[in-house]
């Protein structure tokens, strides 16, 4: 592909909190989005299009959010679209500028938005009334207890144990206590974790992600667009979406097609965008990966998804130290889903985190030489993925 | 400066049609105390709860197919947090592959002592042989139904 690439040129994502008390949600829309803007050296009148990443509106407590977010992105007189795919939203809206890009529509599209999870407290409330109506509503259903099922299959089938859990915890709080922008950067022990309380078996308190209140924005543009202003970038060189059925109980049973311990639709976006462009060999082509994962537990599925272990293999790796900031392969070297969930911008925030880090910009948390940079998120009840590479 | 907040709730009412394929089974639950999936005909799947068509083959299912009242745990989970709006803390539920069926269907687990999170993992692991036990007074309702280990 050479020409017609389509690039990032500037990223901008908030200090993430729980509570923002200062900044209304727009606010905080345009914290992201003006970040973006400086960081790309571009005025409004040069954005074609903007991409309005939003999940579930009961979040933020505002009925379609993105009408009273429209200011915010400097929308007025440009094309304009709202994304939702739950907690994959952020990837997806970054995939729909990319397109918006690549189908020669526009050359310079911004996708942003922002989500206060912190000012709602119910989130699993909220969540749960993704289920069903008819036959799954009454029970209380939620992403927490969706997620802990995962990890007792995983449990079951590949013997990871609650310390194998905690293990995951502790690295990211270390990499997000180098992380300015990540909400919980406390370091922690494997002992923390386990003193700390059970919210749904095998999860702890400190296996499950923040409620996070922040914003993101990134700034898309043509390769022409780019060569012709002498502007700095990183490209998406491969990008994919996979979908599953709505129901948990279908990936397991008799012969699933889909096991819920595993993260099956994640593994094939990552086949899919991997082909794209052309990696091969993940494990020896891709220098650091951002996996959405909000709990401990499924990293490990999404380390297997991404190809850079067989099935259950992630576990052994980890243990050893793989995955680690200066380990052969870091693995969510920001801190992770698990140390910041602002859902609406939290898959956003995994591709910004890799293109900085193929850029060289990741601070103290920077991946050295890495090039080759993977993202991915998990949106619905496990069952939208969207996946992307990013190169220098 | 103050900085100000302001609370709101949302309190929202929804009346929701259950459509023919659920109403059938939850009518034979409150009737006559059996559960029901729905076959496939062409791969021969009994999705459980029923549906009126298959994602496998967007073909409608054909047949009902009296499944249970034994199965197999798939998957649990216990929780211990307090929710809004949710059930009281501990509670446990999960996925039961009923005999018969190819899918597994959600429901709660009781009888099982969920004070010690360990022990209690240990009596509903995966694989766990349950039944399905029925409530006295039954309205045509997941909650009408519940697995015990066997």
């Amino acid at each position: 592909m050479s020409g017609d690439r389509v690039g990032i040129i500037g990223i901008g994502q908030s200090k993430f909190t729980a509570r923002r008390d200062d900044a209304s949600y727009p606010d905080l829309v345009r914290e992201a989005v003006v970040t973006a803007m400086n960081d790309a050296g571009l005025t409004f009148d040069d954005l074609q299009g903007v991409v309005y990443s939003l999940s579930p509106d009961a979040m933020v407590g505002i009925g379609n959010a993105e009408r009273l977010g429209v200011d915010a992105v400097g929308a007025g007189n440009k094309r304009f679209l709202r994304i939702n795919t739950g907690g994959a939203t952020g990837i997806s809206s970054v995939a729909a500028a990319y397109y918006h890009i690549a189908s020669g529509a526009c050359d310079v599209v911004l996708t942003a938005g922002a989500d206060k999870v912190g000012e709602c407290g119910d989130s699993q409330t909220v969540l749960n009334k993704i289920w069903d109506p008819t036959y799954e509503r009454q029970l209380p259903l939620g992403t927490i207890n969706m997620l802990a099922m995962s990890g007792v299959r995983y449990m079951n089938v590949y013997g990871m144990t609650e310390e194998d859990m905690a293990l995951v915890t502790v690295k990211n709080r270390r990499q997000a206590y180098l992380n300015p922008n990540a909400h919980l950067r406390t370091l922690v022990t494997v002992e923390d974790v386990f003193a700390s309380r059970y919210i749904c078996w095998p999860l702890k308190l400190l296996d499950c992600c923040p409620q996070s209140s922040g914003g993101g924005a990134m700034v898309l543009a043509s390769e022409k667009f780019i060569k012709d202003r002498k502007l700095e970038a990183v490209w998406i060189t491969g990008l994919a979406h996979c979908s599953e059925t709505y129901w948990l109980g279908d990936r397991m049973g008799r012969n699933p097609e889909a096991d819920h311990a595993d993260a099956f639709a994640l593994g094939r976006s990552f086949q899919r965008a991997y082909k794209m462009a052309g990696i091969t060999d993940p494990f020896k082509q891709v220098h650091v990966a951002e996996l959405y994962a909000p709990f401990s537990n499924t990293e490990y599925h999404s380390i297997d998804a991404a190809g850079f272990a067989e099935r259950g293999a992630s576990v052994a790796m980890m243990r050893e130290g793989q995955f680690e900031l200066g380990g052969r392969l870091p693995v969510n070297p920001s801190g992770g889903t698990l140390c910041t969930n602002a859902i609406a911008v939290t898959a956003m925030i995994r591709v910004a985190e890799v293109a900085l880090q193929v850029w060289g910009r990741a601070g103290r948390h920077q991946v050295k030489g890495a090039r080759v940079g993977i993202a991915s998120g998990n949106g619905g009840d496990h069952q939208f993925f969207g996946t992307m590479v990013v190169e220098a | 400066m103050e900085l100000m907040r302001r609370k709101e709730a949302w309190n929202i009412t929804y009346t929701h049609a259950l459509g023919e394929t659920a109403s059938w089974f939850y009518t034979q639950i409150r009737d006559n105390a059996k559960i029901y999936g729905r076959r496939c005909a062409s791969t021969g799947r009994v999705l459980v709860p029923p549906r009126s068509f298959s994602d496998q083959t967007l073909q409608p299912t054909t047949e009902w197919v009296e499944v249970g009242p034994g199965g197999r745990i798939e998957a649990f989970s216990i929780t211990y947090e307090q929710f809004q709006n949710l059930p009281e803390p501990p509670y446990a539920f999960g996925y039961v592959l009923l005999d018969g069926a190819d899918t597994a269907l959600g429901g709660f687990f009781k009888g099982v002592d969920l004070k010690d999170p360990r022990k209690a993992s240990e009596k509903l692991k995966i694989g766990t042989r349950v039944i399905t036990k029925f409530a006295e007074n039954r309205t045509g309702d997941v909650l009408d139904f519940w697995f015990e280990p066997a």
